[in-house]
């Protein structure tokens, strides 16, 4: 029996988007890379922009995100992302133009293109997938490491004194003028899903609005990276990651909307 | 005959960039090539030709708004010096292996490290060999005059998507800075309509995304895309340029490109009026370069000095297409340090003609 003969459509409450690829996703089971791809292009889908839609995928666990992703992209050098979303915004701009960027690349060698981009008010979407590792290359310390956490290169947990602070970037973009829409959220429970995809159709309507950058920051896991299972990982994240990096709207209509430097310290 | 200027060569290279219907430029500011960026801005190309004109953060940003930009099909340059082309050198090599058409303006200056801002040849190397990480090579065009550098932006241009690659303008700091004379070119439209099957615009219905990228995890992949490259530079072998002066019966030749080429154009002239059978090549195309050329110099002539602003790079490729024939040797200052036609004449004796 085909699957949609079980499936009648008066029972179908979700399906999957046309806007991926019938491609395996190449991340860990339990990974949060997964959900937040399908979010993305179930926006692009429901907004119908797929014709206006250009993404850029960044190195780093997603460097291959374009094989995901039924629409144009641009790969990018590591941390590069906003400086080549710029170069086609620029051109292009009633074009839809977004980064998909890690830690690593977006706030350790790519804090340069990300704050002056966000300075700007380009009229893109950051992506920022904040999971406080570097994965692809097998899990270093990374600018969001959390304090005493362990990784391959702080293999006796982050010490602040020498290997420096967490870096809390989102905190720092809500502050810039340029950025529009600063919001930091999770994928981790079907609500927190809601909520990202929420934010994410809210940043592209930014952009249809030209009003200047919208950042997403989604903290998610890295059970690989962790040494963990999926849902220990999961577990760990909401115990330990998000008092550091508490979820909810920073900034919204050009607003903040919160204390930052409560979270900031 | 065009409109006639007296410019800068850098302010040369801005003015035919808008002229030439660039689409964009993204630039940072480093003596001594800050005037293109300064006139572009002075000039408001986004109201003559809408052209984009952007300062960025950095050259390592301006370069990546390249790539970005030249993924979609649009004509976009950057320039910058010697420092600035080293921070730019990931970029191009992203934009090699993902085979974007751009150009890029070097004004060099002398290295290495921070060196001096006094006119130089030191990225010979750099620019002719690849210059970033992988198997690469740029198109370089070496100009030596305020005219070639407004030329070459649309040559440059040209060539750019005729091979679908990175082109250099290699100049230095002398032809950057220098006034001269200058026909410029008329204004060009903007391109509206342009081959859209492999660029990131927006997938339609049409047609299969695009991707842009320079990532091939599979071996067989890359070494498959670095052979297909390689067809590629070597079919640029149909683009060399040179120019040759007194060379039909030259006994001894130099061969020199860019500002020095004006300087041994000089000593040339001195040379043969005092009976000396002295020619020139100039490269015009440092890559492809011109060996056939040479090689068949090096059969009548019975030496040859290579002059550059360096302490020998250029050179290593006039020997290779000597092979052995006739002694090369080569004369050059370093360090921002411009020699005179007597510097040239007192090197060919010494050097050249020692033993005639």
């Amino acid at each position: 029996m085909d699957i949609k003969e079980i499936i009648k459509p008066e029972n179908l409450v979700h399906q999957r988007t046309s806007l991926m690829t019938d491609a395996t996703l190449s991340y860990c089971p339990g990974c949060g890379h997964g959900t937040v791809h399908h979010l993305v292009m179930e926006v692009v889908e429901e907004m119908e922009i797929q014709e206006q839609t250009i993404g850029i995928a960044p190195v780093g666990c997603s460097v291959l995100a374009y094989d995901f992703m039924d629409i144009d992209m641009s790969q990018a050098a590591h941390g590069r992302a906003p400086a080549v979303a710029t170069g086609i915004k620029r051109l292009w701009p009633d074009k839809f133009v977004f980064t998909y960027q890690g830690d690593g690349d977006l706030a350790a060698i790519g804090t340069a293109e990300t704050i002056h981009a966000c300075n700007r008010g380009e009229d893109i979407t950051i992506i920022f997938i904040n999971n406080g590792i570097y994965g692809m290359t097998g899990g270093q310390m990374a600018p969001t490491t959390l304090e005493g956490m362990k990784s391959s290169t702080s293999p006796y947990g982050r010490d602040l004194q020498s290997m420096g602070h967490p870096l809390k970037i989102t905190e720092l973009v809500a502050q810039l003028p340029g950025t529009n829409f600063v919001t930091r959220q999770a994928v981790h429970k079907p609500g927190n899903v809601r909520k990202t995809k929420k934010a994410i159709r809210k940043a592209f309507e930014v952009q249809r609005e030209k009003k200047g950058m919208s950042f997403i920051e989604i903290v998610s896991n890295c059970n690989s990276g962790w040494k963990m299972s999926p849902n220990e990982s999961n577990v760990w994240m909401e115990e330990h990651m998000f008092p550091s990096y508490p979820l909810g709207d920073m900034k919204v209509d050009g607003k903040i909307v919160k204390d930052l430097m409560k979270d900031l310290v | 005959m065009g409109e006639l200027r007296l410019m800068k060569g850098n302010e040369a290279v801005a003015e035919a960039a808008i002229r030439a219907g660039v689409d964009a430029y993204f630039g940072y500011p480093i003596t001594p090539q800050s005037e293109v960026l300064e006139y572009l801005t002075l000039q408001k190309p986004e109201e003559r030709t809408g052209m984009v004109v952007l300062q960025a953060e950095s050259e390592i940003a301006a370069i990546n708004m390249v790539y970005g930009a030249a993924g979609t099909g649009k004509k976009v340059m950057t320039s910058s010096s010697s420092p600035g082309i080293s921070l730019k050198m990931e970029g191009i090599s992203y934009i090699a292996g993902a085979e974007l058409p751009c150009l890029i303006l070097n004004v060099v200056r002398g290295g290495p490290g921070l060196g001096t801002i006094q006119p130089s040849q030191a990225d010979y190397f750099q620019a002719t060999k690849g210059g970033g990480h992988g198997d690469y090579r740029l198109v370089v065009l070496a100009p030596a005059s305020v005219q070639e550098m407004a030329d070459f932006v649309d040559k440059g241009m040209e060539l750019a998507f005729k091979y679908r690659n990175p082109v250099m303008i290699l100049s230095d700091g002398l032809i950057g800075q220098m006034m001269e004379k200058v026909e410029l070119p008329d204004q060009k439209e903007r391109v509206k309509e342009f081959d859209q099957s492999w660029v990131i615009t927006g997938k339609t219905k049409d047609r299969e995304r695009n991707i842009i990228t320079s990532l091939n995890l599979d071996p067989d992949k890359q070494y498959q895309h670095n052979m297909r490259l390689k067809e590629k530079y070597d079919s640029m072998s149909d683009d060399v340029m040179y120019e040759t002066f007194d060379c039909e019966d030259a006994e001894f030749l130099l061969v020199a490109y860019g500002s020095s080429s004006r300087i041994c154009q000089k000593a040339v002239d001195e040379a043969r009026s005092r009976g000396k059978k002295l020619g020139l090549l100039r490269p015009i195309t440092l890559f492809p370069f011109p060996d056939a050329i040479i090689s068949k110099l090096a059969r009548q002539v019975k030496g040859i000095l290579s002059v550059e602003l360096n302490t020998g790079q250029m050179v290593e490729d006039v020997m290779l297409a000597v092979n052995g024939r006739v002694p090369v040797y080569h004369y050059g200052t370093p360090g921002g340090k411009i020699f005179s036609p007597d510097d040239v004449l007192k090197a060919i004796d010494e050097k050249l003609m020692g033993g005639y």
